[in-house]
């Protein structure tokens, strides 16, 4: 009995997932992963409520290493999540981050997905 | 060993960061422009009435008829343009620009009591544009980019009118709260919606 209503909410959170998944395209497996680590989804958020932001404001903000955000800008970079524009403020070098049409996206459907679990689970 | 936390937890705390990063992130856009160009057009009265009192005491009184006003018009514009934009005041960015643009005030207030006792009338001009000044740069830390701008120029005229002849100081407040909250006033409502 028991086990049959784990079954149940285990085949309902895939139903919700899948539907997502359907609604969100082909990639989103892919992007599901990209946007689930906490300094790209903490990039991806800050983003969202912004036009755009340096890597100094992105690194205050996150509280992280340059390293480690340098690595993941680049990640959501090559999946053209975000822009990078880089120049020069007098002598000092300066790096731009902006949001694309698919980081939009891909957050609006992490946004889903998690709302989904927490509504299927809470069903259950 | 720990046991795994369980789904729903997780997503709760992945939304809950994700709220808490743009609350963080954000910007407060709630600075209402229309408002202060009405400010402004109440400061501009404010000043030629003023100019035209005969003691010290009513030209204080006139311009403290003005901050309520102005407190007025300010406050109840702020919190409909907030409403409008969906930006709360009392949480994120919009609180951190409130408890940022306060000291100032509070010091204004506490100086203003002190200056008009020991009867340096002379000395209030310069140091109301400047702590006002003072909250613009550092509440708009938390706003849009042109808000500390606005702040700088506050400062700017505060520092004249401490440093030039006494009988700048009226104009030159007329030139501060009327005129600067008009420029910027309009500024800010063209670029941020009202």
């Amino acid at each position: 009995m028991a086990r049959q209503g784990v079954a149940r909410k285990t085949e309902a959170v895939e139903r919700d997932v899948a539907r997502a998944r359907a609604s969100a395209g082909p990639r989103t497996a892919e992007l599901d992963r990209l946007i689930h680590e906490r300094v790209r989804l903490g990039i991806v958020s800050a983003l969202a409520v912004n036009d755009s932001l340096s890597f100094n404001e992105l690194k205050a903000l996150l509280k992280t290493t340059d390293g480690n955000l340098s690595v993941h800008a680049r990640k959501l970079e090559e999946a053209s999540y975000v822009t990078c524009t880089k120049s020069f403020a007098g002598r000092i070098p300066k790096t731009e981050y902006r949001l694309t049409g698919a980081g939009r996206r891909a957050l609006e459907h992490y946004l889903d997905h998690m709302e989904a679990l927490i509504r299927v689970t809470r069903q259950g | 060993m720990t046991a795994p936390r369980p789904l729903h937890d997780r997503a709760l705390d992945n939304l809950r960061y994700i709220r808490q990063t743009m609350e963080r992130a954000g910007s407060f856009t709630a600075v209402p422009g229309w408002g202060q160009v009405a400010v402004g057009a109440t400061a501009l009265v404010a000043a030629l009435l003023a100019a035209r009192q005969p003691t010290p005491e009513l030209w204080l009184a006139t311009w403290l008829g003005e901050a309520v006003v102005a407190l007025g018009i300010g406050g109840a514009t702020m919190v409909r343009k907030a409403f409008a934009v969906n930006d709360p005041l009392l949480s994120g960015p919009g609180r951190r620009a409130g408890l940022s643009f306060l000291p100032p005030m509070v010091v204004g207030g506490l100086l203003t009591v002190a200056l008009s006792r020991v009867g340096l009338w002379q000395a209030l001009p310069g140091t109301w544009l400047l702590l006002y000044g003072t909250g613009f740069v550092t509440g708009g830390a938390f706003s849009v980019r042109i808000v500390p701008v606005m702040g700088v120029c506050f400062m700017t005229f505060g520092a004249a009118a401490l440093l030039g002849p006494a009988a700048w100081g009226n104009w030159l407040m007329a030139a501060g709260f009327g005129g600067l909250h008009m420029v910027f006033g309009t500024i800010i409502a063209r670029r941020y919606g009202g």
